[in-house]
Parts: C-alpha cells; structure tokens; sequence
C-alpha cells in the first residue's frame, strides 16, 4: 500500500495548493535558467546568422557588437584582395531608439552589403528579402512593425517588406535590416536645421581663420554644403566581412593581423567576445541569481515538507507502533517530496510555457536545460525531505499512545 | 520424555520503572510480576497514576523498563532497558494494540488501516484486502470499510481498531481504557470482543479499565496503586469461572 498517495488522496486541496506553490517558484528557476539561455542567444545570434568567416574591425576594438568599430569603406577592396577570400561584404551595425505609437521602440540596425546581400538568409516569416537598393526594410517581428508599415527614420520613409522571427540583437532589441547605405544614412543624417547649424558654425570658424583671408576660395568652401566638401571624411562602415575558402581561414587571418589599421576575429572569437565581453556579467549575475533560487526553493521545500512531516508525526508514531518499519516510513516522505517535485515540475513546466512567451526577452526553455532542472528538482526533493525523514526517525512509537 | 506445559502468552519478572533521578525521581512500577496465559482475558484496574500504562508500554515494548525481564509466548525480549530482539518486527508479528481513542491512520479509510498491518507482516496486497474486509465484516463494520475514519462513529472507530489489532492474530492484545469514549452498551461489545478474540484465538488480552460494569468478562482482575500490583485474581463472576476451577 502507497501511504504517499492514500495521504495525498486524502488531503488532495493541501498537496495541491503545495504543488502549486512549488510549481510558481520552479517557475521562476526555470525562467531565470530561460533567460540565462536568452541571453546567450540573442548575443551570439546575428554572428550566427550572418555566416562570415571572418571578421575584419577597427583595430584593437572588439567590434562590431562588444564596442564601436569604425573601418573606413575601402577597407572591403583590400579585404577581398587578401589570398583566401572568397568573397567581402560590408557590414554596419547599431541600434537607434524612436518613438512609435507614444512608445519608445529600440531597434538594432543592420546594413547589408547591397547587391551581394538582399538578406536571403534571413529566416522570413513574410514578405521578401531587400528588392532595392534604398527606402526597403526587413523587420523582426518583435519590433512590432508589420508588412507594408512604414517608417521614418532620420530624413527617408522606410517600407517594411520583410518580416523575420528571433532575429535580435545581444540586447534583446528586434534587428531592421536594411541596405548598408540606408543603415549609414540612418546613423548619420541630420537634420537640415543642424546641417544648417553645422554650416553656420564652419563659416563662423573659416572668420576666426586668417586662411580665407590668404587663400578666400578656402572660406567659400567652408561655407558650402558637406557634400561638396572633398576633405571631409566618407561615411564608415562598422566590419568587413569576408568568406574564406575552406581551411585558409587561419591564414586570411594571419594576413590581416600584418595590417596595422584593423583587427581580424573568426566567428568563434566573435561568439567568444560576446559572451565573455558584453554578456558575461548578465551570465553570471543570472547564473548567481538561479543557485540562490534553487537554494531558497530547496529549503522552502525543505520546510514544507517538515511541516507535513510534523503534521503526520502522531500517524508515524503509530505506525511505529504496529511494526511499521523505517523503509515504510521513509518511503512515505521520500515518495510524497518526489511527488511534490514532480508535479510542481509540470506545473512550472505548464505555467513558464504560457507565461515565458509574454517576457520582453526572450526565455528559451530547451531540453537540455528541462532534463537538468528535472534533475535538480529530483536532488532538492529528495534533500529537501532530509528534515521531514530525520524527525520522523526520532519519533518514539510510545507518541502515539500518549 | 513428555512436552512441558505451554508457554504462557505474557511474563514480567519484577518490572520497574523509574523516571528521573535525585530530587525528581519518580519510581512508576515497582517489581511487577505477572503471568498472562494464552487464551486469558485480564482486566488491569487502579486509580489514575498508579502505573497501569507504564506497565503496558514496558510490556508493549515501547517503554523499556528500568530492571526486570519482560517475556512473551516463552521468549525473553527485554531484559532491562536491553532489548533482545527486533522490537518493532516483534510488536508486528506478535502484539496488538488498541487505545482509548482509536487511532487509527486518518489518511487511511478503515479497510486500510487493517490492510496496512497486514501489509507490514508481508502478506500481499490482495490477500490483505480480503482478510481486512473478512475482519470488518466479522466485526460488524464491513459496511463502513471505504469510509475514513472521520465518518465513522466512536464505536465504528474502535471496532476497526479491534480489527487492526487482532489483524496479524497476535499472541499478546494490549488495550489501555479501549471503552473510555463509548458508551456503556458499545463499551461492553468491544470488551466481550476481547473476551471472544482471546477464546476463540488464543490469544491473551490485558486491558487497562476504569469501566467496572463490564468486569464480568474478564477471566483475572490485577489492581494497581502507586506502581505496584497486586497477585491478581480470578474473576468469580466470569462466564468461565466454573470451567477454570
């Protein structure tokens, strides 16, 4: 005869308001273990997706995602030139905040490096990928924007025509894809009050300067607009990437690293970066976070369990009594501290599926990850019930007769 | 050569118990000696205090006595606070209980509260099923077997107790004031049950009673006052008073 389940039978409201306390705070274990992964995903996914063998940035910088890079755009002719290539692409990257709806929207900006790539790769869940060259914008989903939405950033209307699914950047904001030209145009247009500005502010210079005076085609210059300036620096790019042929990555990279204006990373220094650069504090204060919760559930667990067990002493006592042996009165708690895990388990299992989807960020919940918590819940059930067992092995037979 | 006289079912050799020490020593039982053969029903009476469930928890094994030897069915199983054998396999195998309140398991309905001690002697489930409902229904409460024992009534409650102690056929019935929460009429049924059980089985029953209107069922009466007990006996007005002269 199971005494586990005939007690959970007879006290079916208690051990289910148990479970379902169990259940919320396995949930948040769980959700703290989701995010963690999250957060590991969104990091390491544009480098990912983006498939590049290498990745070429402003040198010493670690670009284009943990910091700034800046590369000027003839940097992808020389790239291409280096023995090994296969193929160079332009790549830039950074994430603007605009209000949409009265509400504040983030969104990374990707350029990609138009007419080689239209965004083909980009997991879509509707619409195209970039059919033009200017004013086309694929979106993720999670940025709210729909098909055929438009958009106005910096001076342009953008038109969304592709939709993607989790494609976000390692903040966790949705990516907007577009060609490189638009994401430099959203990055550095101004507006025509500070160009206007800026204008006023060159003349006002050019009049300190006594070199108009020497050389007066000088300050006219300075008075004109940027765009006839030859002086003033070209837009920059964020990387270059390039496609290695297969086996010379190594070498691709021990060439650009002769170079002495940029930096070469592999995909895997990239990923490396991330997570051990940007990410690496958010891993490990969620890391942290998660044993502190398994340790608090574990001794709420453990506390509940010695409560019931206290609440069952008079009937372990008798057990005693009749000649129950210890296996008998162990497997009464053992059993019901599995039960309680298990189906608080599901029930977390249940409640983060339908709750998790809702989270600002992601919360991935993968295999894996379920199989360890499954096993932790197993290892705190059964430590958790340590108490509960302890005192009912204390218990004098001779309680009941009292 | 010719068999020995049997055993009897209970034996204590000068049992004592003392509690405390110095200033606060309290001495509960005092050189108890009794014997208990098989098939006797004996009833233990003695104001509040004077020893009776010390001297029924020392020999139910579950309070060891200070000095003194407790034997049972001819085995000697606890000599002093020492124990001689498995205590609680003992009490399984060999000894039943039953107290003023029933109780019994509240989680368990009351065919189960019988099936578990059967259960715990190794008998499989099914058959222990059968023999609890054959046991409730011999009892008189085989109608109220899948109820708990909150819907029972007093006198259902320790009918199934009864059940539970007798379950395993045990040598030695312990009940201490098993009638205490019936009334006259249902106290007197579980007291004759006793007297049954013990006949019919062979086994012996010692219970603790304040209930001096059902005394007559009872084969020896033992009295008890400030821990010592007296020789114990015989009951004149016993149905079987004359068969055992």
């Amino acid at each position: 005869m199971n005494l586990a389940v005939r007690d959970v039978r007879h006290n079916l409201g208690r051990f289910v308001l148990t479970c379902l306390g169990i259940g919320m705070l396995l949930m948040i274990v769980m959700g703290m273990g989701g995010i963690y992964r999250g957060i590991i995903e969104d990091a390491t996914l544009l480098v990912d997706r983006v498939d590049a063998d290498v990745w070429v940035v402003q040198r010493d910088t670690r670009g284009p995602f943990a910091e700034l890079s800046r590369v000027p755009p003839s940097l992808l002719h020389r790239v291409a030139a280096v023995p090994g290539v296969v193929s160079a692409r332009e790549f830039v990257f950074h994430t603007i905040q605009r209000e949409r709806g009265g509400k504040p929207l983030r969104i990374a900006v990707v350029g990609l490096s138009w007419p080689e790539d239209r965004g083909d790769w980009l997991p879509l869940i509707e619409g195209r990928p970039l059919a033009q060259n200017h004013y086309e914008l694929i979106a993720d989903r999670s940025l709210g924007l729909r098909l055929d939405d438009t958009i106005q950033l910096g001076r342009e209307t953008y038109r969304v025509v592709g939709i993607t699914t989790g494609m976000l950047a390692s903040g966790g904001d949705g990516v907007a894809f577009t060609t490189v030209r638009d994401a430099q145009a959203i990055q550095l247009e101004l507006s025509g009050e500070a160009i206007r500005l800026e204008r006023e502010a060159r003349r006002t210079r050019a009049g300190r300067s006594e070199f108009p005076l020497v050389q007066p085609a000088l300050g006219e210059r300075a008075t004109a607009p940027s765009a006839s300036i030859p002086a003033l620096p070209t837009r920059t790019l964020t990387a270059v990437l390039a496609s290695a042929e297969p086996g010379r990555t190594e070498e691709v990279l021990e060439t650009i690293s002769g170079w002495s204006d940029v930096t070469g990373y592999t995909t895997s220094g990239q990923r490396e970066l991330l997570l051990m650069g940007n990410v690496a504090k958010v891993r490990a204060q969620i890391g942290l976070f998660r044993a502190l919760l398994t340790a608090i559930a574990t001794i709420i667990m453990a506390l509940i369990l010695y409560t019931l067990t206290l609440d069952k002493l008079h009937d372990i006592a008798l057990l005693k009594l009749i000649g129950a042996p210890n296996r008998v009165i162990l497997a009464l708690i053992l059993q019901q501290a599995l039960l309680i895990g298990a189906v608080g388990f599901v029930i977390a299992l249940a409640l983060g599926s339908w709750l998790f989807p809702r989270f600002p960020r992601r919360v991935i919940l993968t295999e894996p990850d379920l199989a360890q918590l499954a096993a932790i819940v197993a290892a705190i059930s059964v430590f958790a019930s340590l108490l509960g067992i302890w005192k009912a092995l204390r218990v004098s037979p001779n309680e009941a007769v009292g | 050569m010719t068999a020995g006289p049997p055993h009897p079912a209970l034996e204590t050799r000068d049992l004592t118990k003392v509690y405390g020490e110095g200033n606060t020593r309290v001495v509960a039982m005092q050189d108890v000696t009794v014997r208990v053969e098989r098939g006797e029903v004996v009833a233990l009476l003695g104001p509040s205090g004077s020893g009776k469930s010390t001297f029924l928890t020392a020999v139910g094994l579950i309070n060891p006595p200070t000095s003194g030897s407790v034997w049972i069915g001819g085995e000697l199983v606890q000599d002093g606070p020492r124990a001689l054998t498995d205590l609680r396999a003992f009490r399984r195998r060999k000894m039943g209980f039953v107290f003023q309140k029933s109780n019994l398991i509240p989680f368990l309905k009351a065919r189960e509260n019988v099936q578990i001690a059967l259960e715990l002697s190794s008998l499989s489930s099914r058959e222990a099923r059968r023999r609890a409902l054959q046991l409730l229904d011999d009892l008189g409460v085989g109608d109220r077997s899948e109820h708990y024992p909150t819907e029972l009534s007093g006198g259902q409650q320790q009918r199934v107790a009864v059940a539970r102690a007798i379950a395993n056929e045990p040598a030695l019935i312990l009940a201490d004031e098993p009638t205490a929460a019936l009334d006259s009429n249902r106290g007197r049924q579980v007291m004759e049950l006793f007297r049954e059980i013990a006949h019919e089985r062979g086994s012996a029953a010692i219970v603790v009673t304040h209930d001096h209107r059902a005394l007559d069922v009872f084969d020896r009466i033992y009295e008890m006052e400030d821990g010592v007990i007296d020789a114990g006996k015989p009951n004149p007005s016993s149905p079987d008073a004359g068969d055992r002269e």
